[in-house]
């Protein structure tokens, strides 16, 4: 990314000494660890490789940290790592055969939908070790006066975490960029359009798709780990399972998966949703906002099937043309 | 019967068809010819309304098919057999006969137009129980002419009957279509087996590049020295 | 014969009439994907608004089990209708992910309506059957009718593909669409019947599974992806793959379950579907 980034990301930075309140730091560290999420679901998406199983890289990056946290004493440090790579592994098994064998479309869908129902079965199935479908809380190191711990990677001013978040956005905006910028995009452009005219040319397209999915599931992992890290809490409905994966789906199609910050905005557009909702309504009826996911998901893919940023862009395109 | 005034069509921004005018009357058979991609098959589509003209008119009997949905088109006696035969691979040889007679006009005189088919194509009979995709490509253009028929159509419209087979089957499918002239079945028939087929026509119209060439008796065509030396091969 | 061999065979035996129903719910996602070229991902949660009608009417406004159940077959079929002209109808032409997501929307949509409306409570019906005994071995009633249920609704699907025009169209267009106009067939209205159908199916499903699990919101994804899998094991659209997959599935879901836990069931069914899509990615019917 070049300079001209470097006072957007300052000004960012800033934020949280100037907000009002920690609640809106709080959505905040939400709004970059989501955005985070789904920039990495967007670098396969926007090529046309729909996963439902990041709900399964997610779960995994989540679980790892939390579980090698409380029965090895691992710090995240060393457990994010291994979990990002355990991520990284199960990708490649399900990915690998599934290019090499041609499944896309619908089918590759349903399979990595599969992933996401094996990766949350198995961790209600460990109950006694995972705490089953109740969740699992990570041993707190916050107490008799201690406030942060960096070797456990937990701290009580949610502004750290929030600097945490900024770094791993960028970091999400960065991949984006430079695999924008990259053959490989060239290469899964023409795999999407054309896969045997792409291997025809001499494009291998199982090691490119493998590739984009790797880097993807590596992202998700890693969102997942971080998220659980400040949540200070993981459930196997939240980190992982259909569920999951169709927020991801659902926030990508409303911002718009084709563009770089398009995943932001859908993160930021959902929150706001989500939250609006709560202040306006109230705590009570705490179905209303995925019930208005699920309708505008339905509108969106009907009338705006790029997004709210790509829709946006498009219209400026055409103004300037 | 049939009759096109000025018709163009295509496919999204790209025309096919320009202007083409032509009529079939009762009891003729009509060939249309041309080179590959003049816009044959374009026709024989626009005419069954798979496609929708941009301009010209397409008339039946009279009755204009603007406002016909694709689905009716059969029920105005208009039956075609598609380019490529395109039966049902998956269902027998009788269940694509039987679809041929979907319609609710069709449909109680199934058992007498089956007879009617099977006595035509007495193969048809041996095979009824067969999987369509598995026969030959000479059966399945007789079955997929039968299934046409099975809607008792006035006019039948076949898209390139004699296309891949073999020789001698290309002569039994041309003998055919003689005989179904012989029924009384008024026929337009697109081939590009230009020299076979100005034998079954009494007219034919020449097709390039979307629009009509010449027209004429087939004598009349086979004499052309354009037709001559572009399609017959001398 | 040792005591422990009894209950395996009971669970074999619970296993062969889950997978009935199983086959039930699949036959109809199978139908849709066969003729309109789209998965509802939300089929399960059809299914459970069947359920819920089944539920209030019968408990609540105490209606005849066998009115409610005539209902929520209409209902569900109903719906299958609605969803096919106001969602799927308009993305018919666009991009095959789309029209997956689309149903995905849909999926979350119903789920957290049906929180709204009915609130999480798990509700029971209420209608105990007996059981049947065989020596050691018990079956409940509640199973085996809603087996048998299955069977006969499967078998009269079947006759009505293989012996009516309907039927036959509805074979044909998943060959070739683009004639069917040619045929006299309007396929759009061939889509809607097919949607009924498919939704009547669920309806019907979700009659045989009231009577064994109580109604929540979320008890389609407990039986959707079941469902998919189960589809796409057999081949999408190959309604005798299905059928097939249908009894593996419920079989290792049960066995698994009697050997270790529910849970490993269903990750030993799923990972059984994994390696499948690898084996055989056609469907286990499908040709090499
Ligand atoms: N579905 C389609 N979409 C876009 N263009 C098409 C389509 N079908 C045909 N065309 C184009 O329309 C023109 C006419 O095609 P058509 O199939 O009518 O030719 P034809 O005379 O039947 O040729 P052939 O003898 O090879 O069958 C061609 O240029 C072809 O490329
Ligand atoms: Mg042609």
């Amino acid at each position: 990314m070049d300079r001209r980034w470097l006072p957007a990301l300052a000004a960012l930075a800033v934020l949280p000494w100037v907000v009002p309140s920690s609640y809106v730091v709080h959505l905040l560290v939400q709004v970059l660890l989501w955005s985070f999420i789904y920039t990495g679901w967007s670098l396969m998406g926007r090529f046309g490789l729909v996963s439902f199983g990041h709900g399964a890289f997610m779960g995994i990056g989540a679980y790892a940290v939390v579980l090698l946290w409380n029965f090895h004493g691992l710090s995240p440090w060393l457990s994010i790592p291994i979990g990002v790579a355990l991520a990284v592994a199960v990708a490649v098994l399900i990915g690998y055969p599934c290019f090499r064998f041609g499944i896309a479309g619908h089918y590759f869908a349903l399979v990595t939908l599969a992933l996401t129902e094996v990766v949350r079965s198995v961790i209600v199935a460990l109950r006694d070790t995972t705490g089953g479908s109740l969740g699992i809380t990570p041993n707190s190191v916050l107490k008799d006066g201690v406030t942060w711990s960096v070797q456990a990677l937990q701290f009580a001013d949610k502004r750290v975490f929030f600097y945490i978040a900024l770094a791993a956005w960028a970091f999400g905006i960065w991949v984006w960029h430079r695999i924008d910028k990259s053959m490989m995009r060239y290469a899964m452009e023409a795999i999407g359009s054309d896969e045997q005219a792409a291997a025809s040319v001499g494009v291998n397209v199982t090691r490119t798709k493998l590739a984009i999915t790797m880097i993807s599931a590596a992202l998700t992992a890693l969102g997942g780990a971080l998220f659980g890290q400040y949540q200070q809490y993981v459930n196997p409905e939240t980190v992982a399972g259909i569920g999951v994966s169709l927020q991801i789906v659902f926030a990508v199609i409303a911002g718009g998966m084709f563009v770089r910050f398009g995943p932001t905005v859908g993160a930021v557009f959902t929150l706001l949703l989500t939250e609006g909702l709560r202040v306006g309504i109230g705590n009570k009826v705490n179905a209303l906002d995925s019930t208005i996911y699920g309708l505008m998901l339905v509108l969106f893919i009907i009338y705006m099937p790029t997004g709210i940023l790509g829709k946006l862009a498009e219209k400026l395109r055409r103004a300037r043309a | 019967m049939l009759e096109l005034s000025r018709v163009s069509a295509g496919y999204g921004s790209f025309q096919a068809l320009f202007d083409v005018s032509l009529e079939v009357r009762a009891g003729e058979a009509v060939a249309v010819i041309g080179p590959n991609g003049a816009g044959k098959t374009t026709l024989l589509r626009a005419i069954s309304k798979l496609i929708e003209v941009s301009a010209g008119e397409i008339r039946m009997e009279g009755r204009s098919l603007g406002d016909v949905p694709a689905h009716r088109i059969i029920d105005l006696g208009l039956s075609q057999v598609p380019e490529h035969r395109r039966l049902f691979p998956r269902l027998t040889v009788e269940e694509n006969l039987r679809m041929g007679a979907y319609t609710a006009a069709a449909r109680p005189k199934f058992a007498q137009r089956l007879e009617m088919v099977y006595a035509l194509f007495p193969r048809m009979k041996e095979r009824r129980h067969q999987m369509a995709g598995t026969m030959s490509g000479g059966e399945q253009q007789m079955c997929a002419i039968g299934r046409a028929l099975m809607s008792g159509p006035k006019l039948l419209l076949l898209d390139e009957p004699s296309a891949g087979l073999a020789p001698v089957i290309v002569q039994s499918i041309f003998d055919l279509v003689r005989k179904i002239r012989e029924e009384g079945y008024t026929v337009m028939i697109v081939e590009q087996n230009v020299r076979q087929v100005l034998k079954v026509v009494d007219r034919a119209y020449l097709l390039e590049v979307g629009r009509i060439k010449l027209a004429g008796s087939a004598a009349e065509l086979l004499a052309s020295a354009e037709i001559q030396k572009a399609y017959v091969g001398l | 014969m040792q005591i422990f061999d009894i209950f395996l065979l009971e669970a074999v035996l619970n296993g062969i009439l889950f997978g009935g129903v199983l086959a039930l719910l699949a036959l109809g996602l199978n139908l849709i994907f066969g003729v309109i070229d789209v998965v509802w991902i939300c089929y399960a949660e059809l299914m459970m608004l069947g359920m819920y009608c089944v539920f209030f009417l019968h408990k609540v406004h105490g209606l005849p089990l066998v009115a409610a159940f005539g209902a929520a077959v209409v209902l569900v079929a109903f719906l299958g209708v609605l969803l096919h002209v106001l969602v799927i109808r308009p993305v018919l032409n666009s991009e095959p992910i789309n029209q997956l997501l689309v149903t995905g929307g849909v999926l979350t949509f119903l789920q957290a309506a049906a929180t709204l409306a009915f609130g999480i409570d798990f509700r029971n019906l209420g209608v105990s059957m007996p059981s049947l005994a065989v020596g050691e071995i018990s079956l409940p009633w509640s199973r085996i009718s809603a087996a048998l249920t299955a069977l006969v609704a499967m078998t009269a699907l079947y006759v009505f593909l293989k012996k009516t025009y309907l039927g036959t169209a509805i074979r044909a267009i998943s060959q070739d669409r683009a004639i069917m106009p040619l045929m006299g067939v309007s396929p759009s209205r061939i889509y809607l019947l097919t949607s009924a159908i498919g939704g009547a199916l669920a309806g019907l499903g979700a009659c045989l599974l009231v009577l064994q699990y109580d109604v929540h919101p979320a008890i389609g994804l407990t039986f959707g992806p079941l469902t998919f899998m189960v589809c796409v094991l057999g081949g999408l659209g190959n309604m005798l793959g299905g059928f097939i997959a249908a009894f593996i599935f419920a079989q290792l879901i049960a066995v698994g379950g009697f050997y270790f836990h529910l849970e490993w069931g269903y990750v030993m069914a799923f990972g059984f579907f994994i390696i499948m899509m690898f084996a055989r990615p056609q469907g286990i019917l499908g040709a090499k």
